[in-house]
């Protein structure tokens, strides 16, 4: 039974994040000023079900909010509420704190309960009083008097509530559980002189808790297996205790309490009520259980299952998780179906090849080579339509840029409409999602940089509302994704003298505008004068492009003075399989992705020019390329070592050309990627295997790692 | 050692290298195939011959006699990879083959039989032999193999892969 559960767990999570995302694009809907009941119905319906599923898995917390809000949208619905911005605005911090505890509860760790709580109450407030919302504010004051009057430990919300207003102020004493790391003993800190500090502070009672010493045998005696307890009865403020605790923060769990109240924390942590109950039980017994640690902790472990869960397994069960979600992909029925159709004609080709094979004579050659040829049509639609199982839309990656934008335009104060198109372009699951960081970033900076704020674009004779278009769409075996706006664009002149203030460009250079653009993409560059908590300081677009180059991909600017930026993302639809080129180098056969190679020629001698000795370079037109002789470079004898009998094949890597001399242009194929790295490793220069048709390996070149080796050996002859 | 370990046994599969016998434990053998020609990989050293295909992976293969410093001999008919599983830096699982002369036998070896090797005359570096060992009035070198295909040019480089793991 348990696995069952597990499973309904994980299907619970998956539903409710997907009904966390309806409801967020719901409401942004509504927010655009389209009222419509069945948008209201639909986010209510959102949070029904998520409040029913937390039922079947006693997520009290997630049912107690989930409730407030349905019954918030129930009154919309009814148009007992006025819907308002501000109600709107607070639903989708619901919405936030929703997803919050989910994946806390997900993930058995913590969550903000005071963002929680305050989402809660501020639901409450607007229920209680729907017209009047100025009242908001005392109603909350009032409510948490009240209840700090009261010291009962069954008033868990008031407390929660209290907590932020208490901490600088005095109380008796403070609660602290503290467990450290296992590799806290390695950075040198020592608990003990933590615990001498507190002493200091006042009187301190210390309780240990061993459970977690694991059997001798696996005793590692530089871990720190233990965790502490401590009361410490002082009337100290919260920021002391903060301060001795400083150094040890990020390496520890820490919750420190005031003593009347520590009930809240814990409970927090586990949601059934069975331990609020003995929560209660270890408030009042306090004293006794210091004086008798041992049997107390016998007594814990019994009762508290939830915690005992939480100790030890809880790196192991996030990576648990991490991997089902990795490892699990939505895949529509159609595909699956068009799947096996595909091999129902895989198998009626196979039984015709066979027949042939049973009474074959020579008259049937033609049959048999008609025969052959479906069977090669059949395997590589079969190829096809299994990789397209791994592929998703990329609206799943564009999905969370309304709420992005609207945060964003908010927190900026632009006013800014997005615009998506071409949400149904599929790509591989995994350059989706590798994909996705580096498009938050550059819509993020197309927002913070690109447009400008109302005033400005009034100024500039351009609408108040600035745009921003999210574009994908195929074209010849890529997946182009476009980001654009209609802002300020790049001030290339501001580029250039940035540049050369940051000593990444000559003064007395002339870069063409393109590399000017380029120069967006140097670690460390920003024309931002200010660094704001958004974007400026100068990571970034270097780790974009890197991202992208990564999927073997590329990015390029279009840009123009006040009228906005376009960035062109072009990436592979997957990851497993390249358009190859073979070439041959003496005995050799070597695969370069066609997407490097920028054009192949006979080599005229007389535009072969030697450079400084050694080094060759070709006159292309207006560009003089180095000239990397394959041969040489890998050690093998060649077929000839005469520049005009070979073939010259000019490619492209990190931006850098290079002239790749071979013996022999071979066929383009579709190659399948294999790794070197997993039984071997990695190799300079060379990007990963493939197996060809007559079953041998063939290497794939890397062009920008050959041309940084080339470098390096030229460096070291030099 | 005591009476208990004398027990252990384990099989142990021989094969020949320039007239020497010498075993590996048999668990960490995954196949016995002919030799098919590798593709070589560029600038490795000489006794890396290449990566072959094995249904679908790659393979690196490593001739042990170039690896040993042995006197270099044209394949022939006899001549075999051994496929074995390596352990690599701890938990890592890698596949590699190594090409010997011919597969002799297997055989049980006691654990407490395989004496330790001596400390000379030897031109294979003792850190990849566990030690020697006496099967029927022969003498058989027991390697190490996790050790030896974990060796200088086969190592993982542990830096590389962390760099790689911090930039993403």
């Amino acid at each position: 039974m348990p696995v069952d559960l597990a499973e309904i767990r994980e299907i619970f999570f998956e539903e409710s994040v997907e009904n966390l995302n309806r409801m967020e694009s719901n409401l942004l809907e509504l927010e655009k000023g389209t009222v419509d009941s069945e948008l209201i119905n639909s986010i209510f319906r959102g949070a029904h079900s998520i409040k029913g599923g937390a039922g079947i898995f006693n997520f009290e917390e997630i049912i107690a909010f989930a409730h407030i809000m349905e019954t918030l949208l129930d009154d919309m619905r009814h148009e007992k509420q006025v819907i308002t911005p501000s109600v709107i605005d607070l639903l989708l911090r619901s919405v936030d704190a929703l997803r919050m505890m989910l994946l806390a509860v997900k993930e058995e760790s913590d969550y903000d309960v005071q963002e929680v709580q305050a989402c809660q109450n501020e639901l409450k407030n607007v229920l209680n009083v729907p017209t009047k919302k100025s009242d908001e504010k005392e109603s909350l004051e009032e409510e948490s008097d009240e209840k700090a009057t009261s010291e009962s430990s069954k008033s868990s919300e008031s407390s929660e509530l209290k907590e932020p207003a208490t901490s600088d102020t005095s109380t008796t004493g403070w609660h602290i559980v503290f467990k450290p790391n296992l590799s806290m003993l390695k950075t040198g800190n020592d608990p003990i002189n933590l615990f001498d500090e507190l002493k200091r502070l006042g009187d301190l009672e210390v309780k240990v808790d061993i459970s977690q010493i694991p059997t001798f045998s696996d005793l590692d005696v530089q871990a720190c297996h233990l965790s502490w307890e401590l009361i410490l009865r002082a009337d100290v403020k919260l920021a002391a205790l903060e301060e001795i605790f400083d150094w040890v923060e990020d390496e520890c769990e820490l919750h420190i309490t005031a003593l009347e109240e520590f009930s809240s924390p814990q409970e927090t942590e586990s949601p059934l009520e069975k331990s609020e109950e003995f929560i209660i039980d270890k408030c009042e017994g306090a004293v006794n259980q210091i004086e008798q640690p041992i049997p107390h902790f016998k007594k814990e472990t019994n009762r508290e299952e939830i915690s005992q869960l939480k100790t030890a397994p809880i790196e192991h069960k996030k990576k648990v998780h991490h991997q089902t979600e990795a490892n699990s992909i939505r895949v529509s029925i159609n595909k699956i179906d068009d799947l096996i159709n595909m091999v129902g004609e895989l198998v009626i080709t196979q039984s015709m090849l066979e027949q042939f094979g049973d009474n074959f004579d020579s008259s049937r050659i033609s049959q048999l080579r008609d025969g052959l040829s479906q069977l090669e049509r059949n395997s590589r639609e079969l190829q096809e339509s299994v990789m397209r199982i791994r592929m998703l839309p990329i609206s799943y990656s564009f999905n969370r840029f309304p709420r992005l934008v609207h945060d964003l335009s908010l927190q900026l104060s632009k006013k800014v409409e997005l615009k998506l198109s071409g949400e149904h372009t599929e790509l591989d699951k995994t350059v989706l999602e590798k994909m996705s960081d580096p498009l938050v970033h550059l819509v993020r900076n197309a927002l913070d940089h690109g447009i400008e704020t109302p005033v400005q674009r009034q100024a500039a004779g351009k609408s108040e509302t600035g745009e921003l278009r999210l574009h994908a769409f195929h074209q010849g075996g890529n997946i182009i994704i476009q980001i654009s706006d209609d802002g300020a664009g790049f001030d290339l002149d501001k580029i250039r003298a940035k540049a050369i203030q940051q000593d990444l460009l000559n003064p007395d250079d002339h870069p063409s505008e393109e590399e000017l653009y380029d120069l967006i993409f140097q670690p460390g560059f920003t024309t931002v004068e200010e660094v704001s908590n958004l974007s400026g300081r100068g990571v970034g677009m270097d780790v974009v492009r890197r991202n992208i180059r990564a999927l073997g991909g590329t990015i390029h600017v279009e840009s123009k003075q006040g009228e906005g930026s376009t960035f062109n993302v072009r990436l592979p639809l997957t990851l497993a399989i390249l358009d190859g080129q073979l070439v041959r180098v003496g005995q050799e056969i070597y695969i370069l992705s066609l997407l490097s190679i920028i054009e192949s020629l006979r080599v005229q001698t007389k535009l072969v020019n030697s450079y400084g000795g050694s080094a060759e370079v070709y006159k292309l037109r207006d560009e003089y390329i180095p000239i990397l002789r394959l041969y040489d470079l890998f050690d093998i004898i060649p077929s000839t070592t005469q520049l005009e009998q070979g073939i010259l094949v000019i490619a492209e890597g990190e931006g850098q050309k290079i002239g790749l001399f071979v013996d022999e242009l071979l066929s383009q194929q579709q190659i399948v990627i294999k790794s070197l790295e997993s039984n071997y490793k990695k190799i300079q220069g060379i990007f990963g295997a493939t197996i060809l048709g007559n079953g041998s390996v063939a290497l794939i070149l890397d062009v920008a790692g050959l041309i940084q080796r080339f470098h390096h050996i030229d460096f070291q002859e030099n | 050692m005591t009476s208990e370990t004398t027990k252990i046994t384990k099989k142990y599969l021989t094969f020949f290298l320039a007239k020497e016998e010498y075993a590996v434990d048999i668990l960490c053998v995954q196949e016995i195939k002919g030799w098919n020609k590798a593709t070589t990989i560029p600038n490795t050293p000489d006794y890396i011959s290449g990566v072959i295909n094995l249904r679908g992976t790659i393979i690196p293969i490593i001739d042990l006699r170039l690896r040993f410093n042995l006197e270099c001999q044209d394949y022939g008919p006899m001549t075999v990879v051994i496929v074995v599983k390596v352990v690599s830096s701890g938990k890592k699982e890698r596949i590699m083959g190594i090409v010997v002369d011919a597969v002799s036998d297997v055989h049980d070896v006691a654990e407490d039989e395989i004496k330790p090797p001596p400390n000379f005359g030897s031109i294979i570096s003792t850190e990849f032999v566990k030690g020697l060992a006496t099967v029927k009035d022969k003498m058989v070198i027991v390697l190490d193999i996790d050790l030896l295909l974990n060796s200088q040019e086969l190592a993982i480089v542990e830096s590389l892969s962390d760099e790689l793991l911090t930039e993403h």
